[in-house]
């Protein structure tokens, strides 16, 4: 993959909001990728949670945004307790997500779900869900 | 004794056996779950941005009605109860400004500065109870029974909120020993099942869930122990699906702690509410012959 990296990138806006939205020096990480070894849902991920963190790290924002990778988090914080560098993920993860949901886009469309779907769910899947995916 | 129940919504629907056999088993060890008034739903996850203070009222005014109606504990049978309730009480206790902000939003409200403990059910459970004293109340040992303990996250991360140790916990195994059943040790124990992406990404958890299940059976349990309403759903109630779509796979029993407690203790199983569950988890109690 061939990415283009400038000042303009690193001292991006998306880099600033990242850091101040999850309270992580994303400078912090060192890329030895214990965050994806852990991660129960990198099966399903384009992108590892590692290779996330290091186009945050560069502010290459679009992407991270054309990943389905910070969807696909269940937050579940394997690898907020395995960093040996003291980032938390699973809050970078909330960060690049809610800039998102707060442009008032949704990943989960709940009027999309069907009828039954919804009957079958319990509350804690339902609410969990619209908390995590939608604005 | 007396303690202080949050129970969270989800155990007034399908966690229901979670809830009835949690009740009945401690008032036959002892202790009265009292439901506080008033409470409202936590939000079940917690807000993991910094600038959003918003998300944690619903959990901090649960625990104003603790403090309100003079108790200084509360416990909880919800993994993710506990998870935003304990949360949000240590950034209420560590953060002054937050704490302040809050306070100050919630002005009809009386004050809160992390007055209360919280607790989850396998805490008292150790360190209240005694698994020694939990054996001799025993009347049905759940002899032969091998079963699995699944943890899940939320009762073990992060490390300050962790009821036992985060990557190897023991909690439920030793729970299990008290109740006369094998823990069966398996490398999914601590890892997630996926939770929530069952709504947007269903196709994901089946194949979380198959692992999971499939693993446990290959390390030779016959049933699932786990503490969490989502990962039951996932685990147990998604079962039907995973039947139909993984043809090596033919149902595996998931309980809840509690109705293994509430079994061992002799309780009637009614309370379990076992047609919550996929399959009928008790009929394997009856072919082990631990209940006739």
């Amino acid at each position: 993959m061939r990415i283009q990296i400038s000042s303009r990138t690193l001292q991006s806006d998306f880099v600033k909001k990242v850091t101040e939205i999850s309270g992580q020096d994303l400078l912090a990480c060192n890329q030895c990728g214990k965050c994806s070894a852990g991660c129960p849902m990198c099966f399903a991920m384009d992108l590892l949670p590692n290779q996330i963190i290091r186009l945050a790290q560069l502010g290459l924002e679009e992407d991270i945004a054309a990943s389905k990778t910070v969807w696909l988090c269940a937050s579940c914080l394997t690898c907020t307790v395995r960093c040996p560098r003291g980032v938390d993920l699973g809050r970078v993860m909330e960060a690049i997500r809610l800039i998102t949901l707060r442009k008032n886009i949704d990943y989960v469309g709940a009027a999309k779900i069907p009828k039954d779907t919804i009957s079958e769910l319990p509350q804690i899947a339902l609410v969990s869900s619209f908390r995590k995916h939608t604005a | 004794m007396d303690l202080s129940y949050y129970p969270g919504c989800t155990l007034k629907t399908a966690a229901k056996g979670l809830e009835d056999s949690a009740i009945t088993s401690m008032n036959a060890l002892g202790i009265r779950l009292v439901e506080i008034e008033r409470w409202n739903c936590c939000g079940t996850v917690y807000s993991l941005a910094e600038d959003d203070l918003a998300h944690h009222l619903a959990p901090v005014r649960n625990l104003i009605r603790v403090k309100e109606q003079g108790s200084d504990r509360v416990v909880t049978l919800c993994s993710f109860c506990y998870h935003t309730l304990k949360r949000a009480n240590l950034l209420v206790r560590n953060d002054g400004e937050k704490r302040k902000t809050l306070n100050d939003f919630m002005e009809e409200e009386v004050d809160y500065n992390g007055e209360v403990e919280v607790l989850h059910l396998l805490e008292v459970l150790r360190d209240e109870v005694g698994w020694e004293a939990i054996t001799e109340k025993v009347k049905v040992p759940l002899q032969g029974l091998k079963v699995a303990p699944y943890y899940g996250c939320t009762l073990l991360r992060p490390q300050d909120v962790a009821i036992d140790e985060v990557e190897r916990p023991t909690i439920l195994h030793q729970m299990m020993k008290s109740l006369g059943a094998e823990a069966v040790d398996f490398p999914y124990a601590t890892e997630c099942c996926g939770s929530f992406q069952i709504v947007g990404n269903p196709d994901f958890i089946n194949q979380r869930a198959w692992e999971i299940l499939s693993s446990a059976i290959r390390c030779g349990a016959e049933a699932i122990v786990l503490t969490c309403p989502l990962c039951h759903f996932n685990l147990s109630q998604r079962q039907p699906e995973l039947v139909k779509r993984y043809s090596d796979f033919q149902g595996m029993p998931v309980f809840y702690f509690t109705q293994l407690l509430a079994i061992a203790l002799g309780i009637d199983p009614e309370v379990c509410h076992f047609e919550l569950s996929y399959g009928d988890p008790f009929s394997l109690l009856k072919s082990r012959k631990v209940v006739s």
